[in-house]
């Protein structure tokens, strides 16, 4: 591939960045996976979605895992969240296997989960209340969770009243109502418009610096990926494998202006690389249109040129 | 008003304009009105019968008599040719087609004409034993049948344990249990309320079951990623979930137990308004007959709009949900 500017390597940090790296890989690991597998069988044979996945996050840490569409990403959050099983291997929470799923887990989903007949205040409630708190406890605390996400004013709204963007704010509140242990998201932005997106982004970043939380965040967008990430755990697909685990060398706390910087620019192009490869071969004509010319040749414009 | 605005009466999947609506909405009831009256008023459309005002000289006429078309002319032929005094009459049609205006009238006599014998009963007595016998079938079904179609929607275990039989048994018809009915349950309501559950419960069950296996797996998923557990994902996200769902349906069974109605009433001794519509029709009161047929009708849209009202404001979440 041509640049047209030089970048540095993505494994440049500068001094600060290489410092909180050590720092970070010295806290305590939230969430350990070892030997994760997962295979699916169907008609066609057993496949495997999933192969020996080996990763830690630390406390208070932000990954994302990014890869291209058919790399099992969702199972792999979802085998976490234990909605699914794996076939081998296990998950540590806090040195302890988890089976099933569990309120210490938080999830917040693509698609829109929240529960259509409550309210926003009873739709962050619902955790509390399955925990076993006392309703005017969980009015109170849930009020504080609305307010962290902005909505105060909307508590005694329905779903349906609410944009896309309220509604995955809302579902963040309820997640982190139940005080998990670490919050799981899975492509929480992919239904929304770029800007909403953008804004989410940031509040999301805030909400992080200021609580006590560990996130795991899957993306299929790579500036996205980078923006939010203190590393990026990147899966190939077919089958599901680690192909690097990449330290984002951009320094925290981050802001809109580092999108064009020379280590965020230098990490796009890393991740291009492994998610988007040069393809070779006959590939290539097996996936172009079949174009021929089909313009009149006395059309006013005769080339877009 | 350019031909721009003005309203495409079939666009595909487009909603017309208020106006337009409200327009369609009373055509639907003025169209086969509409029909019923022409057919009624106009004297050439059908009329295959003659009333009678004025015998004649033919022997076996009477007055007010509804003799065939044909037979009519053939007489009035014979008539004249023995120069007799000729029949006079008008063009109606067939005592079973009575026009609206008698109709209509009846939906007013029917109320106040006092029944022939004493031991029978008024209309509006047997309408309401129609309406208890109804509602009692209609509850407990709903009683038994709600319950175990959430909870056959909900787990597989209870899916494969109830819905094979009962499969099998919405497969029999409900008044082929009439007699068996009667001979267990004496000649009362008691037997008529059975044959309703007959016919509900089973459709009940399967249909509640279907419902509830539609819910959004996600929203159960969401639950138990908040800890929910077993009872709390039923109570808590299966049943309030489906809610508004559920009513719809039970709005379409309270339909189908007007259906069986009928039948029921027939067991044992007549009752209710069908032993009013069979009576009358014997009387040859057929304007009778299509004014308690109405009520029905009329019973059941009423009741009908009545839920769907409560519904809307029972499930304010659903608005706009069931607009879109």
């Amino acid at each position: 591939m041509n640049h047209l500017i030089d970048l540095p390597s993505y494994l440049d940090k500068d001094e600060a960045v290489r410092d909180r790296f050590e720092r970070l890989k010295q806290r305590p690991v939230t969430l350990e996976i070892k030997n994760l597998g997962k295979e699916f069988e169907t008609p066609n044979g057993t496949v495997t979605a999933l192969q020996d996945i080996n990763f830690k996050v630390h406390k208070r840490e932000f990954v994302c895992v990014i890869g291209p569409s058919g790399c099992g990403k969702s199972t792999f959050i979802r085998i976490l969240a234990g909605l699914e099983t794996p076939t081998s291997g296990e998950i540590l929470l806090d040195g302890n296997a988890v089976h099933g799923p569990g309120p210490d887990r938080g999830m917040v989903f693509q698609g829109y989960t929240l529960f259509p007949w409550l309210t926003v205040k009873k739709n962050v409630m619902f955790g509390l209340e399955q925990a076993g708190h006392g309703k005017a406890v969980a009015e109170e605390d849930a009020r504080q969770w609305i307010d962290l996400v902005g909505l105060s004013k909307f508590e005694n709204s329905y779903p349906h009243e609410l944009s896309g963007g309220m509604k995955q704010r809302v579902a963040i509140a309820r997640a982190l109502a139940n005080q998990p242990r670490i919050l799981l998201m899975d492509e929480p932005y992919g239904a929304l418009d770029a800007q909403t997106r953008s804004k989410m982004q940031s509040y999301l970043m805030e909400i992080w610096q200021n609580i006590d939380i560990t996130i795991l965040f899957i993306t299929h967008d790579l500036d996205e990926a980078i923006y939010l990430a203190d590393r990026i755990l990147v899966l190939k697909a077919h089958p599901g494998e680690v192909q690097e685990v990449i330290e984002v060398s951009v320094p925290q706390p981050r802001s809109p202006d580092q999108l064009l910087s020379p280590e965020f620019l230098a990490t796009k192009k890393r991740l291009e690389e492994l998610i988007h490869p040069p393809e070779e071969g006959e590939e290539i004509n097996s996936d172009h249109l079949n174009m021929v010319r089909m313009v009149s040749v006395d059309s006013d414009v005769e080339s877009v040129f | 008003m350019s031909s721009s605005s003005a309203t495409n009466w079939f666009a595909v999947w487009k909603d017309l304009r208020p106006r337009s609506r409200l327009f369609v909405t009373v055509m639907s009831f003025m169209l086969p009105l509409l029909l019923w009256c022409l057919i009624s008023y106009v004297p050439w459309l059908w009329h295959p019968k003659v009333e009678i005002s004025e015998p004649g000289s033919v022997a076996y006429f009477k007055q007010g008599m509804l003799v065939d078309d044909e037979l009519f002319e053939k007489e009035t032929l014979k008539a004249e040719a023995a120069n007799k005094a000729l029949p006079e009459g008008i063009p109606s049609n067939p005592i079973y087609l009575p026009a609206p205006h008698e109709v209509v009238e009846s939906f007013y006599t029917a109320f106040t004409t006092p029944p022939k014998r004493r031991t029978e009963k008024w209309l509006h007595e047997s309408l309401w034993d129609s309406i208890q016998v109804i509602f009692w079938g209609f509850f407990l079904s709903s009683l038994v049948g709600v319950p175990l179609g959430i909870v056959a929607g909900t787990y597989d275990f209870f899916s494969r344990l109830f819905e094979p039989f009962i499969e099998f048994f919405r497969y029999l018809p409900a008044p082929a249990f009439g007699a068996l009915a009667v001979a267990i349950l004496g000649i009362h309501h008691a037997p008529k309320i059975a044959i309703i559950f007959i016919g509900t419960f089973f459709q009940q069950v399967l249909v509640i079951a279907n419902t509830t296996r539609k819910l959004d797996p996600a929203l159960l998923e969401a639950a138990q990623t908040l800890g929910a557990k077993n009872r709390g994902l039923l109570f808590k996200v299966v049943v309030p979930g489906v809610l508004p769902d559920l009513y719809r349906d039970m709005r379409i069974l309270l339909g189908w137990a007007w259906t069986y109605l009928i039948v029921a009433e027939l067991i044992g001794t007549s009752s209710g308004i069908t032993w009013f519509i069979t009576q009358q029709a014997r009387y040859k009161n057929f304007d009778n007959v299509f004014a308690a047929i109405m009520i029905i009708g009329i019973i059941g849209l009423t009741t009908d709009l009545i839920l769907s009202w409560f519904g809307k404001r029972l499930f304010p979440w659903q608005r706009k949900a069931t607009k879109a």
